[in-house]
Order: structure tokens, then sequence, then C-alpha cells
């Protein structure tokens, strides 16, 4: 196991990449501690599968190095430099009995036979397949195969790093509430650096202890879930986690104050005078919705009620906002909004503005 | 299944039905005719029983044309089968090579069998072709119009040379299905080229080869059109297959009712050879065959 | 209006689908919620006509329609793959519908940029589906349902596999847009999240029967039995047995206040279910059960988080708002609240929900 280097690593898809925009990835200097639990974390199309590839060995990265260790692993092949990786579809022997599969890449490491049965053993009996260990693999179930393809890195002690590629893609809702656990728990008990791809936000904050938020070939966001939540650093990561995601309304902001159309919010914070591109972003959650005579008012769209909480989507002076309100509390019928001071973040050219700055 | 019942498509699949009918159940069942009845002629016939089966059953002549038959057969697919595999494991899976070589492939099978039997004909004799002179030139004695060796061999490589590349392009079809990953992880896994082989290749190919062997089996046990322009069943009687032997009894000497009943004893055969092939080669390796046929 | 009269449907020996008696209105949003296998598809096939069940009645507006074939019928239908003309634009892949019931020109040219209006697609008319992202590739599937002026849609999880964010989005639409095409909507899916985003009526089917047939937010209110709950809940419904004595509950050695809407019934056991934002870390404000429980695993969606605890005899799922630490092994009490328990009898009905005694 490896610290893993990521030292200016940008790359292009092109040949002769000009501009900013022919980047797939943009450059990337990062260190992921050896043990750690990381997730790239963004849309279709962000740079994450790119990022992944990189470090799997499949792609040689047009600018940087990538260091396992102290030892630069840039031009390596995959299989020079010991990793393993679940893909996004289990892969799977499927001649080879579960037993035969997850002996395999020792095999082909001349592992001695003993040392092999002691850990293939082990391995069965962490993934609770013993009663199919010699069961072919073919007449599996998609996650049971998930969990084979996951086993076949876990039992090389040594990897550098396990990579999951979207690994619950084709596994049934409800089955992936007990892998994801499973996934956690080896995590725990094993401690494989891990580096899980996803563009699913339950899936990446769940796994991991950071997680690398990526936006058009950018990471705008390397944090943990916490700091996603409470500070998103660009207004995508405010959109894209939380459900629904952060509200985003342009206004003037100026001192400890914040003006949207013709309403002031103060702000628990004094922020030097910022231009046009000034929004303020306030999650859903910590907009309070009330029929009283305090407030902006704002007229509702319409109520989503989902059980344990109602999804207000209103506008306030022709911009959207949604709020959240608590199980059985009644929308007002003149509602007016306030938001919770602390919880206000500003944002300037969709950067986040640290506060007091 | 308790589809929906839609009686258009009765109609649509009705023509089928006719072709069918014209074209294999009608000669069948004449061949059945014959081969239970015995004619002098003048559409005059009398019935004979199972005197035909015994007969051609009896004879030394049918289980010498049978088993050169299975010799061939044998020999056809234990080369074809695992060149063809060899050869489409060489094949590029992406660039602009990948057209030129499916042309190449193809092009042997694009020709008439009688014209490969010519070809041939011509390529190995030893005053004008360029097979037969070039053997003569250096010193070996190649012969296939007199030498039995000789003629199988001419036989044999003329088949390989034209249908290797039916084998070639089944196998490559099942090939450039499996996805990357596959090979991803299995490099991961730090397998040899050999163990991607046995263990990805060859359970992912199964589909194709069963389809392969079958086809292949079925064409070289067959055989008719090569060897009767090349060699016209000859030297003596040594490359005269079933088909020739057979074709020889119903034009050459009109014994229909031998004929008949021979024809349908060979079909017999083809069906038992393919139902055993099949129902082995696809149970191999599955321990679940009701599941596996599903992936 | 389209009815099943006790419909059942067989392959082999085993019902996909066991006496299914429903009724859906014009213009009305139905959800189909349950777990893979539960039937969803296989009912959706009947609904098509694909199908033919092997007993009972299907009726479209009074007339039986079963044995007819689905060319004859007016239905759409997308299904979780992206299924497209590969070699059309995405022009003539909305249009495809419309070409085949020989609309004229204009009317097609007009309603297929309606309907691409509706689904963000303008800018993508003149690309085949090919070169469009999955969300746009589903998106034109929708648009071509939508054109087609079907009685009756039906919808086969259609945003599966499309990105979380993008699914949250077309979520929000989708009753919409197709709201005002007055036809009879159905919607399958795994997840009850997006049966209450959908809204309208839901239909829980377990097994190839339905277990419950009413407005989605009353059977999360309401569900009639166990089943229902536990179908109608992700992650799943906690439930616990319970001993009753008295006006006491007892469960392993916790003791609860019985709640008062089952004050009057008899002594012995039920079964108690509570829903995981019910099952809180901290103290409550109102009576509650204490358990104690060992965390066995964290999931974190965002604004929420799940605590999967071991209490011993069964699993409980807490929900704490925001990002929530606790470390996995932390021995911890989890509180359910009293007020908000789903009582079920020894048959699981139920018998007590949280909205009877608010009532």
């Amino acid at each position: 196991m490896a610290k893993i280097t990521l030292d200016g690593l940008a790359h292009s898809y092109y040949p002769n990449p000009k501009t900013d925009a022919d980047f797939a990835l943009k450059e990337l200097n990062y260190e992921w501690d050896d043990g750690g639990a990381y997730a790239l974390l963004g849309p279709s199309g962000c740079g994450k599968t790119t990022l992944l590839n990189i470090i799997s060995g499949l792609l040689v990265p047009s600018k940087g190095n990538i260091l396992f260790g102290s030892k630069n692993v840039t031009e390596l092949q995959p299989e020079q430099r010991n990793i393993a990786q679940v893909f996004q579809f289990p892969v799977i022997y499927d001649t080879m009995t579960v037993r035969q599969n997850l002996e395999f890449p020792l095999v082909n490491r001349q592992v001695p036979k003993n040392e092999i049965d002691k850990r293939v053993a082990e391995m069965i009996q962490v993934l609770d397949l013993e009663d199919k260990a010699d069961r072919k693999a073919r007449g599996l179930t998609a996650d049971e195969k998930q969990k084979i393809s996951l086993g076949r890195g876990l039992v090389r002690y040594d990897v550098n790093a396990i990579l999951f590629d979207e690994p619950l893609t084709v596994i049934d809702p409800h089955m992936k509430w007990q892998l994801r656990t499973k996934l956690k728990d080896l995590h725990r008990q094993l401690g494989h650096t891990m580096i899980y791809v996803t563009h699913d936000q339950t899936e990446a904050l769940t796994f991991a202890d950071k997680v690398v938020v990526m936006y058009e070939g950018d990471v705008v966001q390397i944090g943990t879930p916490e700091e996603l939540f409470d500070e998103p650093a660009h207004t995508f990561v405010g959109y894209f986690i939380g459900s629904p995601g952060m509200n985003i309304l342009s206004s003037e902001v100026k001192g400890k104050t914040a003006r949207i159309g013709s309403h002031e919010i103060k702000l628990a914070h004094e922020y030097h005078a910022l231009g046009e591109t000034a929004e303020v972003g306030i999650r859903p959650e910590f907009v309070t919705l009330s029929g009283g005579k305090k407030g902006m008012p704002v007229s509702i769209n319409s109520v989503e009620d989902i059980g344990r909480f109602k999804i207000v989507r209103a506008s306030l002076e022709g911009q959207e906002l949604n709020a959240v309100l608590p199980e059985g509390a009644p929308v007002p019928a003149d509602p007016k909004v306030s938001f919770d001071m602390s919880r206000i973040n500003i944002y300037e050219n969709s950067h986040l503005v640290r506060k007091g700055a | 299944m308790d589809k929906t019942y839609n009686n258009k498509a009765w109609f649509l699949v009705l023509p089928v039905f006719v072709l069918v009918a014209l074209s294999a159940i009608i000669p069948i069942m004449t061949v059945v005719n014959y081969s239970v009845q015995d004619t002098f002629g003048n559409n005059q016939f009398f019935w004979a029983g199972t005197e035909w089966f015994e007969d051609v059953l009896s004879s030394e002549r049918f289980w010498n044309s049978l088993s050169r038959n299975l010799l061939f057969s044998f020999i056809i697919l234990s080369i074809e089968i695992p060149l063809g595999i060899g050869i489409a494991l060489c094949m590029p899976k992406k660039g602009p090579w990948v057209p030129v070589c499916l042309v190449m492939m193809a092009l042997p099978l694009l020709i008439p069998w009688n014209v490969v039997g010519t070809i041939w004909q011509i390529f190995g004799r030893a005053d004008i072709g360029l097979l037969g002179h070039t053997l003569e030139a250096i010193g070996v004695d190649y012969n296939y119009t007199s030498n039995i060796f000789d003629a199988w061999v001419t036989i044999i490589v003329m088949d390989v040379w034209h249908w290797t590349s039916l084998v070639v392009l089944l196998c490559y079809a099942g090939l450039v299905s499996i996805p990357d990953a596959y090979y991803q992880a299995a490099r991961i896994d730090g397998a040899s080229k050999l163990s991607v082989f046995r263990f990805i290749q060859l359970p992912k190919m199964r589909g194709v080869l069963i389809i392969a062997f079958l086809l292949r089996f079925m064409d070289s046990f067959m055989i008719y059109t090569e060897p009767f322009v090349l060699t016209g069943g000859g030297p003596g009687n040594s490359t005269t297959f079933m088909s020739i032997d057979l074709v020889k009894q119903a034009i050459g000497q009109f014994d229909l009712g031998p004929a008949a009943a021979m024809s349908l004893i060979y079909q017999l055969i083809i069906i038992l050879i393919c139902y055993v092939f099949f129902t082995v080669m696809s149970h191999t390796g599955s321990d679940k065959p009701e599941q596996g046929a599903g992936e | 209006m389209l009815e099943f009269k006790n419909v059942s449907k067989k392959v082999g020996n085993s019902f996909h689908i066991k006496d299914v008696s429903l009724s859906m209105e014009k213009g009305s949003l139905n959800v189909l919620l349950g777990p893979t296998l539960s039937g969803k598809t296989s009912l959706m096939r009947l609904m098509a006509g694909l199908d033919r069940p092997a007993s009972g009645e299907i009726l479209m507006d009074g007339k039986n329609v079963v044995g007819m074939p689905v060319q004859k019928r007016n239905v759409a239908m997308v299904y979780q793959q992206f299924i497209n003309y590969p070699a059309m634009t995405v022009y003539e892949n909305i249009a495809s519908p419309m070409r085949v019931a020989k609309v004229d020109a204009a009317t097609i040219d007009r309603r297929v940029r309606e309907a691409a209006e509706l689904m963000k697609l303008g800018p993508y008319l003149d690309r085949t589906p090919l070169n469009l992202s999955g969300g746009q590739q589903q998106r034109t599937a929708l648009a071509r349902a939508l054109v087609k002026d079907a009685e009756l849609v039906l919808l086969d999880e259609p945003l599966a596999n499309l990105d979380y964010k993008l699914r949250e989005e077309l979520r929000v639409e989708l009753p919409k847009i197709f709201a005002a095409t007055g036809a009879i909507f159905v919607y399958a899916t795994t997840e009850p999240q997006e049966a209450l985003l959908l809204g309208g009526q839901t239909a829980t089917l377990h097994e190839g029967q339905i277990t419950q047939f009413a407005d989605t937010i009353d059977i999360y209110n309401r569900p009639i039995d166990l089943l229902t709950a536990q179908t109608f809940s992700d992650p799943p419904m906690n439930v616990i047995t319970v001993e009753k004595k008295g006006k006491v509950l007892n469960a392993d050695g916790a003791r609860v206040a019985a709640p008062k809407q089952i004050a009057d019934q008899a002594d012995g056991t039920y079964k108690v279910g509570v829903r995981p934002h019910h099952a809180t870390l901290s103290e409550p404000a109102g009576e509650s059960l204490k358990i104690e429980g060992t965390v066995t695993t964290t999931e974190i969606t965002g604004s929420e988080t799940f605590i999967h605890m071991d209490i011993g005899s069964s699993q409980i799922v807490a929900l704490m708002h925001g990002v929530f630490r606790v470390n996995i092994g932390d021995k911890l009490p989890v509180y359910l609240e009293q007020p908000k328990f789903f009582v079920f009898d020894a048959q699981e009905r139920l018998i007590a929900s949280p909205q009877m005694a608010g009532a």
C-alpha cells in the first residue's frame, strides 16, 4: 500500500491541446493518503473516468506525473502498478468456481499454495460466500458476481489501491444498501486505499472520507461530506450535493448585507463589495417558510409531499427558491421566507468567497 | 407463452410453409417412397420393405465410404477449428486493417465449390499448375491422380483453404464481443496470455464455436463437388465419399432403391452426430445449462 | 378508464401476476411500486396487450380488450433502456408514430417542435440518438411517447439509468407534461421516494399481487399491512416485536407506554413499525422507546445521514439531519418515537398509525 501523488496531472484526448476546453482533465495537484477512502463524484463527462484510467494505467496523461509512494508510475502498464479494479459490470471468469476466481490473481503471482488457501478461505468468509464457494461463478446473481470481482482485488494484501468504477450500476436498489455497507466494512477491516468513481452523491458521501467533486474537467472541491454540505466551494457543488440542491440567488453583496431585489438580508460576516456575479447560496433545509409578518414574501409554484418532509418550490423576486418543510407542518397561506444567517454562503463567479474576506 | 394472438401473422408465415413443403417435405417423402419399393420402370412399383436398407448396411462399399467420410471430417475439424481460432486471435480488433483483413478472409467463401475444385485441379497439375510444377522442380514426387496420399492431401488442403475463413469469421465475431473490462481485469489479475485465452476468450467463444463446429462437420461430411471435380473419386475408390457413391448408384447405375435407402441412412447419421456434438458441447463447462443459454 | 378484474398470469406453474383488480381513471397518474421481479413489468405488458392474461378481464372504457393486439391499442411505452431508432435523427424519431398514423406534414412538424420544446431537445433535433447523452436519449423516447397522443402511457422505470441529478429534474417535469395530455399514466419504480415525488395513486406490488392501491401519500401514512409498509420504505421500516401488557409495551426489556389508539386492544404480541426518521440518536421531546444498539454502518446522502444499528434481535435504521458522525462499533441508545408508531396485529394488519393518533 502506498500514498498516491498526483503531480501536475492533466489530460487531453487531442494530440495538441491549445485552449483549456481541449482538456478532459485540467491540471491537478493532490496527495491521497495511504489507506484512505476517496470518491470521485460528478455528472457524466466531468472527467472522473479519465482520472481513474490515469490512476489504473489505461491512459498515460498528457502532462504531469503520478506516483505510488515515491515511485513514479506514470508510464507503467496496469499489471505493473499492483492495483485492483472493480468495473461497472461484474467481470468474473465464467468457467471457474467462486474459489478458483479468488485464487486466480494469487496463482498468477506464484504465491505458495498454503498461503493461497488461507487467504482465499478468509476472503470467502469475509464476502459471505461460504455456501457458494465451490459453485461455478456463472450462475450467481449480479451482486454476488460483483462481490467476487471485489474479492479478487482484496485477496491481494499488498495492492497499492483498489479502484471502483461505478460498481453498483447493475445492482438492485435494496441490494445496494447491503453492498455499500459491505464495502465500507471491508475498508475498515482491511485498510486498503480505495478510490470510488460515481455520479451518485449517496454512494460517494457514504463511502469516502474525502470526496473529490469534478465538473467539466476541473476538480471544484475536495472535502469531507460535512464540508461539501456546509460550505460548497463552488455553486455546482451546492447544486449537486443534497436533494434538492442549494438555492443560488443572484444578489448585491456589500459589507454585512446582501440585497436580493428589494429585500435586504443580514449576513453573519463582513464582505467587501462584490461585482455583478455575486450570489447568495442557501440550502433548502435552512430556509424557513412561515405565515407571519416577518420575512420576504414568495409565491409558491408547487409542493411535493414526500412523507418525512415537504419540498416547497417557490419564487422570490422571480428567482427560483426551494424550501423544506418538516413533516406535518402546514403550508402557510401568505408565505414568507427567512434564511438562517449562519448558513448563508456567498459566491462570486460561482466560487465561494471565504468568510471575512 | 400466452401472447396475444394476431391472426395476420399466420398469413405472413404461410408462404414459408408452402416453400418448405415444396423444397423439403415432398422430396424427402419421395425418397422414403423409393427406399421401400422396387421398380422396373414404367412407373410400376413393388413393395420391398426393409430390403434395401439391409442391403446397404451389409455392403462393404457403404462401410468403406462411411469410414472415409468420418476420417475426412475428423481431419478437417482438427485442422480448421484450431487454425481458425488461431487466425482470429491474430487479427486486429481495431484500426484501419480490420476491414482489409475481413475482406481477405471472406474472399475464399465467395468462390463456388466447383470453381474451387477446378482451381486446385489446375493448380496441382505437374505440367501447367504452379503448385504441381514447383513441387516437381524441387524433387517431390506429387501426383494427385495416381497417389492416394497426394489425393487426400490435396482435397484436405483445398478444404482448409476454402473453409477455414468461416471459422475465423465466426470466432472473430465472438472475440470482438468480449468487453474491454475483461481484458483489463485479467491484466490487473496478472494473468498470462494463455490464461486469458483459456479463461476469457475460449469460454466467451463457446457459443460461436459450437456453430462453427456443427457447420464445418455437416459441410465436410457432405463433401461432394470438390473431390468430384478434382479426382472423380479416385484413384481407385480412395476419395469416393458417401455423397459421390450415392450419385454413382442413383444416376450412374440407376439403383434408385438402394440409393434412396442410403441417403436416408446418410441423413440420419448426420442428424445423430450433430445432436451428440451439440449436446456434449453445450453442456461442457456449464453446470446449469438452462441458465447458460440465457447468457 | 382501464380496469383489471381478477387478472392472473402464469408462466409454467408460477404466477407472475396473481388476482389483480384495479381501475385507473383518464388523466390519472398511477405508480406501480415494488422491488425487482415483483411483477411491475408483467403487469405493464398485460396493460399494453403484449401478453394475454391466463384468467380475468381487462376492460378499456368498459370494453373487454383481452386478445386485442397491441398494434390496435393506443398505447405508448418507455423503457428503462434508451430505445430509439439509431439511424434516424431525433426529429424523425419523435415524428415516427405520427408518420405511421399518416398525420399530415404540417401537424407533424408543429407537434414534434412542441414536444421537443417541452423535453428541452430543441438544439438536438438534427442529431442521431447515438450522439446524445443518456438523458437526451431518454428525453427523445419520452417525446415520442408524448406525441403519440396515446390513451395509455406506460413508463417502466424510465429514469433508472440516468444520472442522479438528471433524474431529480425529470421527475419533477414528467408528471406535469403528461398530465396535460389527459392519458392514463402508469409509472413503474422500485423507489418509494420516487413514488412520493410523483404523487398520484400508487399500487404496491409484492410477488405479483397488489397489496394496496390508494393515493400515494395515504399508503405512506396508512399502509394496510406490514408487507405494504415495508415495500413503501427505503431504507426498510424498522420493525420490532413488542409484548403488550396493560398500558405498557415491552421490547426485550425496554419499556414504553402503549400508544392510546391501542389502549383497548387485548394484551399480547404485536409488531411495531417505525420509519427511520422517527428513530433518532438524540432523546426526543415526547414519549419514546429507548434501546441500546451498536452502530454497524452509516450512510450519508448529503442532507441526511442514515445510521444502521444492531440491537441484538434485529436491525434498526435511524436518520439524522445533515452530516452526522458516529463511529462504527459505538454502543449508543436509539430512541423510537412512540407517537409515530405503526402497530400491526398478529396477522400483520395495521391497527394503529401516527395519523390516527393525530386526528
